[in-house]
């Protein structure tokens, strides 16, 4: 990447679901950036807060959860006469519903999610849908909000746009209601759009032109994407930096190579043991992580991987947390086996 | 590590000309419309001992095959041979349910999702023990012996036999439906996607488990995924559906690496590499997988097909021996160089 401009500075986020049986840390203290124009990966298994981080941006945490404390920095970009200023606006702080935080999201921070069905309104027509989005952010008429409906429909390859757009998702196939889905994101020309395992719930010929979809749109709009997903494949395929979670926290933050070539942290390389790879020969046996991940109500102390670690350290893993540590070229880690000791 | 399973060359099962059809009802009366065809007209066999593999994209018809297999839904045709012994085969599809009732205990079925495959208000005990009381295999104390010897087997704590299954996490939940699927000794173990639900990690320790049990109790598994990277993991050969047809069955390196059929060509070129330095230039497909109740003429992949030709559009293909041991139905397979997975 030529240049290294940070679009969302996350530091410190906390985010707590306090319920009956204890506070459910889902986020606890997770900090990493986004860049301009670059494709960042979060991966993780479930509950380690991936989808989490998606939610505490664009402010749709599901109550009784909240931030609790951290800085989400968005950095707007306005322009004033000719040159272009940078705003520093932490939608951490910022109040969810307030004009200000409704015109980021879905403007400049959009959205896509892992089931269309769920996401679309299943009583509006496609079209409906689009034409509202279009209508919230900018000033058109419904004859020209439906026109770009139906210039949008066709860019994300939707076959037939002009009869699809009066359409129920019902009647659309899922890779079809997933093209719709991006469409209705893509409709404001967003900075920043969180794909949450936007093709788990496809079959691979789809999920392979889906990809191929986000990746061509991506260098039409030049927006920055977080590919929120389990699917290492998919990382590998898609993004330049990734960013590994586990219960909430960062274990290890890399670059794309580096991350399956050297992993750093035990817990990435225990993940990358543990998937089959299509095109290996011998039938050799996996060697996953042992155990589960730990149950939410009861995280282990100080490093939180300590008790599936193959690499722990007596008497210094399980007594203090490690600290993120930068490594340089963007890459942090959060092991001792790297430093951070004293 | 583990042992090579021992992979005969004797038949267990074979499956001739299946097929399901679901009629489309439409209109007051109910009146039938035409069909689905879920299942046309699929033909496979199973070594005693191996993990066949049958793959396909949603719809394809890969569970309605496996169900039929069990008579959990009933074919509309087709013969189900069960290979019992030498000169005692057994036709699946012919018998009533009274005659099948003895042959159940050797053929048993993992499901994908664990938290609906198991029934919330039994414990462990009644979930496991029940195949065995069923089939009057054990009883009292002796029941409660086996289960707690199945659960010890798939690596949960015996003690843990009177909770109830939302005491379990994903992983566990889907040992408990495995330890059920053992307690009758089976032959054949029916698997639908079994680790489809789970994550990364419980999924590698559970397909470890599988292969584990396979050497031990010397199970034959059909192995129902959509997953190619589990699939070339854990199988021996491998089936590929398309729109409820059979069109390419090969053991599973010939299949990965030299692939006769442009749909699992195309199949194996979309999946992820988990290399970012695999430049791939990948096949993607156009359109979309077309509906079974409504299939198009010939060859139901020519529409998406690069390769297709005149003849496809017209004739349907059969599924072919093209090299031995290498089944593909298509009318070009043997003309055609296709690109199978790259290392």
């Amino acid at each position: 990447m030529d240049q290294q401009l940070p679009l969302i500075e996350i530091s410190n986020l906390k985010t707590y679901f306090p319920l009956d049986e204890g506070t459910v840390k889902a986020l606890d203290g997770a900090s990493f950036t986004i860049y301009r124009g670059e494709t960042l990966g979060i991966v993780g298994e479930s509950g380690c807060g991936k989808s989490m981080i998606a939610r505490s941006i664009l402010r749709i945490v599901d109550p009784p959860g909240r931030i609790v404390s951290g800085e989400i920095m968005y950095h707007r970009l306005r322009k004033q006469g000719e040159a272009m200023v940078e705003d520093f606006i932490d939608l951490a702080r910022i109040d969810p519903a307030s004009p200000n935080m409704r015109s980021i999201r879905g403007e400049e921070i959009a959205m896509i999610f892992q089931e269309p069905m769920t996401a679309l309104s299943p009583v509006y027509t496609i079209g409906n849908q689009i034409v509202e989005a279009i209508q919230l952010h900018r000033k058109r008429t419904k004859k020209e909000a439906y026109e770009e409906a139906v210039d949008l429909l066709r860019r994300v390859g939707m076959a037939n746009p002009e009869r699809r757009v009066h359409e129920y998702p019902h009647q659309l196939s899922g890779g079809m209601r997933q093209r719709a889905m991006i469409a209705m994101a893509l409709s404001c020309r967003p900075n920043l759009l969180l794909a949450d395992e936007p093709t788990t719930a496809l079959d691979v010929t789809t999920q392979a032109q889906i990809l191929d979809l986000m990746r061509r749109l991506k260098a039409e709009i030049g927006m920055s994407i977080v590919m929120i997903t389990h699917d290492l494949g998919v990382i590998a395929e898609m993004t330049q930096r990734v960013v590994v979670m586990y219960l909430g926290r960062v274990a290890e933050v890399s670059d794309v190579r580096t991350l399956f070539h050297e992993p750093r942290h035990p817990y990435t390389q225990a993940l990358l043991r543990s998937i089959p790879k299509v095109g290996r020969k011998a039938r050799i046996r996996l060697n996953p992580v042992t155990g589960m991940v730990p149950s939410p109500y009861d995280r282990p102390s100080g490093c939180l991987f300590h008790p599936r670690c193959p690499a722990a350290i007596a008497g210094v893993c399980d007594q203090k947390e490690p600290p993120l540590i930068s490594i340089g070229d963007n890459s942090a880690v959060s092991c001792f086996l790297y430093g951070g000791k004293e | 590590m583990s042992p090579a399973p021992a992979v005969s060359k004797e038949k267990l099962l074979e499956v001739r000309n299946l097929c399901k059809y679901f009629p489309i009802r439409r209109g007051l009366f109910q009146r039938v419309a035409g069909s689905v065809r879920a299942v046309d007209d699929v033909s496979f066999f199973i070594y005693q001992g191996e993990t066949l593999g049958l793959v396909g994209e949603s719809g394809c018809g890969k569970t309605t095959a496996g169900r039929c297999i069990l008579r959990g839904i009933e074919p509309t045709r087709g013969q189900i041979l069960y290979l019992r012994g030498p000169k005692d085969t057994i036709d699946l599809a012919r018998l009533n349910d009274k005659m099948l009732t003895p042959l159940r205990r050797d053929l048993q079925m993992i499901f994908q999702d664990p938290y609906s495959s198991l029934n919330p208000r039994w414990t462990l005990l009644e979930i496991v023990g029940e195949p065995l009381l069923v089939n009057g295999i054990a009883r009292g104390k002796a029941l409660e012996d086996r289960v707690a010897e199945l659960l010890r087997r798939v690596g949960l704590r015996p003690e843990f036999m009177r909770r109830y299954p939302h005491a379990f996490s994903g992983g566990e939940r889907q040992r408990i439906g495995i330890a059920r699927a053992l307690a009758t000794q089976p032959r054949l173990v029916v698997a639908d996607e079994p680790v489809s639900a789970l994550d990364v990690s419980v999924r590698a320790q559970t397909l470890n488990l599988l292969q584990e049990l396979q050497a031990e109790f010397h199970l034959t598994y059909l192995f129902i995924s959509h997953d190619l990277s589990v699939v070339e993991h854990i199988c021996d050969r491998v089936a590929v559906m398309y729109v409820g047809k059979l069109v390419e069955m090969a053991e599973t390196e010939e299949l990965y690496l030299n692939p006769k059929h442009p749909y699992t060509e195309a199949l194996m070129s979309a999946v992820p590499k988990t290399d970012p330095d695999l430049v791939s230039d990948r096949i993607v497909l156009e359109g979309e997988v077309p509906d079974p109740g409504n299939p198009p003429s010939g060859c139901y992949f020519h529409p998406r097909c690069r390769y297709a030709i005149d003849q496809c559009r017209h004739e349907v293909p059969t599924l072919e021996e093209v090299t031995p041991g290498h089944f593909a139905s298509c009318h070009r397979a043997n003309e055609l160089s296709l690109r199978g997975v790259t290392t």
